[in-house]
């Protein structure tokens, strides 16, 4: 590519002048003025922008001019991927002629489609029959880079979503949470059925009562069953990865876990498996102090011992 | 079950993957509008809204009731939303039914939708509190452990689920409003895209929709006045249990049970697989076809798949499931549940079109959402109960 660096310079002092005329004089008045007009010709037609003379038939043109727009229709574009120093936009933009309504012509101008990589492809959404609106400049001349540029008409907002919270575990999560921070795990005995709820909420979900007595439980468990997962997941260390339900020994009900240390497709139901813990150092009150579930060398638990907690 | 209640009204939008063209308010407009013209009334006629939609984290619109009653003619009205996750279209249906059958209204619109191409489900369904300890990776994830369990317990070969796949997506060939159709379809190339979530195929998955879908219900007396044959109700039934508790039966819910037993009991049926014409049933992931028939009771335990696998649950089998293509073919969110009620409802009244199940009198239309804890039912039929 040769430099753009020009090694010679020709320039008019000021710039030309240019007499307007009274056709192309009215369509710039009306541009400073942030509005867009055309002129009817004598057969009906509205020429935008002006002339004054009907390039059809070279007979002159009425002296109607007649309001157009606001929004007009992309009738052919080129899209500019590298944009020159004197372009209109310093990002790649379309070269397009744009059909005002109201308007039997159409008029060149930049077409702004938002932000691109130098260099990028046109996107989709460019094409032929796209309906666009001229970008004013807040400060305007009576020329017609009074309009900016054009841009696509709003077909979508966003809506930006934050809610800001100061959540707490509750008394029987934070209980189990210390545990966690400790090694430990800790489930709550149901009075009413003797079943072991872990992680413990101080209640009984089905038996509607209050849950208090601690039971300390092992780490060690057996997969009840399983989702090989092939979509990523942050939280996982790799895909395909394991999610599990682990019945921890001595539970009533099992808990949802990574299972890691063996190929996804060697995981099986009834496997019997061992929390791997991140370094004691690391440890806080989560539930992420347990990296995730390895397999223990211990043979298969039976499917009848583990089919009522599926 | 209180006074006689008719759905004399049905309107859907066509399901696609984008409805960029219209606000929400603009897509359930177009549905409630086409329940009207079917109703043969105008937004006046109407005493009552009853919205559906999915969780608020979906679409991130909140108190969509507020915002959406002056689109939906319900200024001066009674409007509200019913929240039930996955099963709200159905529950939203059963609580407008309510306000028929309760005899405080005559007229009640009922609108659910879900605008997915504007949602992130699986991030809502996946986003975690500092606490809780979710390793659910959307919908798929949470079912897949579950549909192992399934297949496991009943000894159901492999290829189950596959069929689902195929069948729903034949059926949905037929229906104008279906958004996957996939001429041609068969096993092999359900079976050759990957999995997801293994068990779960991609092609054993309900796509994510654009769509709305509204219904009109009627007491009798509104009824009689509509110029389209009315869908009668023969009973409603909800349900709903807890996501974990010892000694849950995730794969053959209690709550799913339950919520079958009240309907059948309401609407006189004791063998559903013989007294119900046809049924449309939520099957987001194919292999809850066979689940569902045995929590459903249209079969004993563990034979469920061998149902599927006979053929019976086609559209020329004795038991047709999902005529319409189902979830599995159609699905937007929120709008789901109330689709297959409404797609009950157009069975029996005649108007299903070419997917229509000849000489149907009795419809089941089933919802379930949450992690398979939250159930909604009726039965719609031809003739005033």
């Amino acid at each position: 590519m040769p430099s753009d660096d020009p090694n010679h310079i020709l320039e008019f002092p000021g710039g030309y002048t240019r007499s307007v005329g009274p056709v192309i004089g009215r369509f710039l008045s009306e541009l400073r003025d942030g509005r867009l007009v055309g002129v009817r010709t004598r057969d009906g037609r509205v020429l935008v922008p002006p002339t004054e003379y009907d390039p059809d038939t070279g007979e002159d043109v009425t002296d109607e001019f007649v309001p157009v727009g606001p929004v007009g229709t992309v009738t052919t574009w080129s899209w500019v991927a590298r944009p020159r120093k004197n372009h209109p936009l310093d990002r790649p933009f379309a070269w397009a002629l744009v059909r005002m309504d109201g308007a039997d012509t159409a008029l060149l101008h930049a077409l702004d489609l938002g932000v691109f990589d130098e260099g990028a492809g046109p996107p989709k959404f460019l094409r032929t029959g796209m309906r666009v609106r001229p970008r004013w400049r807040v400060e305007r001349s009576g020329a017609i880079g009074d309009i900016e540029c054009f841009q696509p008409e709003v077909t979508m907002i966003t809506a930006p979503t934050r809610l800001e919270y100061r959540l707490r575990s509750g008394r029987a999560l934070d209980r189990f949470l210390e545990g966690v921070s400790q090694g430990k795990i800790i489930g709550h005995r149901c009075d009413v059925c003797g079943q072991v709820i872990v992680p413990m909420k101080g209640l009984c979900p089905k038996d509607g009562v209050p849950t208090t007595q601690e039971v300390e439980l092992p780490d060690t468990g057996t997969v009840t069953t399983f989702a090989v997962n092939n979509l990523p997941d942050p939280r996982a260390p790799e895909v395909p990865f394991v999610s599990a339900y682990i019945l921890l020994d001595g539970a009533g009900l099992t808990m949802l876990a990574l299972v890691a240390g063996i190929p996804a497709d060697q995981v099986r139901m009834g496997m019997r498996v061992k929390a791997k813990w991140r370094p004691r150092e690391e440890w806080g009150k989560t539930m992420a102090n347990i990296r995730w579930f390895e397999p223990l060398d211990e043979p298969d638990v039976p499917f009848d011992a583990i089919k009522d907690y599926l | 079950m209180g006074n006689a209640c008719a759905v004399i009204g049905v309107g859907q939008t066509a399901y696609k993957t984008k409805r960029l063209d219209v606000s929400v308010a603009g897509l359930l407009r177009e549905a409630a509008r086409r329940a009207l013209d079917d109703a043969g009334l105008s937004w006046k006629d109407i005493d009552a809204v009853v919205i559906g939609k999915a969780p608020d984290l979906f679409e991130g619109v909140m108190t969509p009731e507020a915002y959406l009653a002056d689109a939906l003619g319900a200024a001066g009205k009674p409007i509200m939303r019913v929240h039930t996750a996955g099963s709200v279209g159905g529950s939203t249906a059963v609580v407008a039914a309510s306000l028929i059958q309760s005899g405080v209204h005559r007229r009640v619109l009922t609108v659910a939708w879900e605008k997915q191409s504007e949602s992130n489900a699986t991030w809502a369904l996946t986003v975690n509190t500092p606490y809780s300890t979710s390793l659910v990776v959307g919908a798929g994830g949470y079912f897949a452990p579950h549909i192992r369990a399934y297949m496991r317990r009943s000894g159901a070969p492999p290829h189950i689920g596959t069929l689902v796949a195929v069948k729903d997506r034949r059926n949905a060939l037929k229906n104008p409003y279906a958004h996957l159709k996939i001429p041609g379809i068969t096993r092999e190339m359900v079976e050759s895209t990957p999995m997801l979530w293994e068990p779960i195929r991609y092609l054993e998955t309900c796509p994510s929709s654009d769509g709305a879908c509204a219904m009109v219900l009627a007491s009798e007396d509104a009824a009689r006045q509509a110029p389209n044959p009315p869908a009668w109700v023969h009973g409603t039934a909800m349900r709903s249990e807890p996501i974990f508790f010892a000694g849950r039966d995730t794969v053959d819910p209690q709550g799913g049970r339950d919520c079958a037993a009240d309907v059948y009991r309401q609407a006189g049926i004791s063998d559903p697989r013989r007294e119900i014409d046809v049924a449309e049933v939520y099957v987001p992931f194919s292999w809850y076809e066979p689940m569902w028939l045995e929590n459903l009771g249209f079969c004993g335990e563990g034979e469920g798949w061998k149902l599927t696998e006979s053929g019976a649950t086609a559209l020329d089998g004795d038991i047709p499931w999902n005529a319409s293509g189902g979830v599995l073919s159609s699905n937007p969110i929120g709008a789901s549940g109330m689709i297959r009620f409404a797609e009950a409802a157009l069975q029996v009244r005649g108007l299903a079109g070419e997917h229509q199940v000849d000489g149907a009198r009795r419809a089941l239309g089933h919802a379930y959402g949450g992690g398979a804890q939250f159930f909604a039912m009726w039965i719609v039929g031809s003739e005033k109960p």
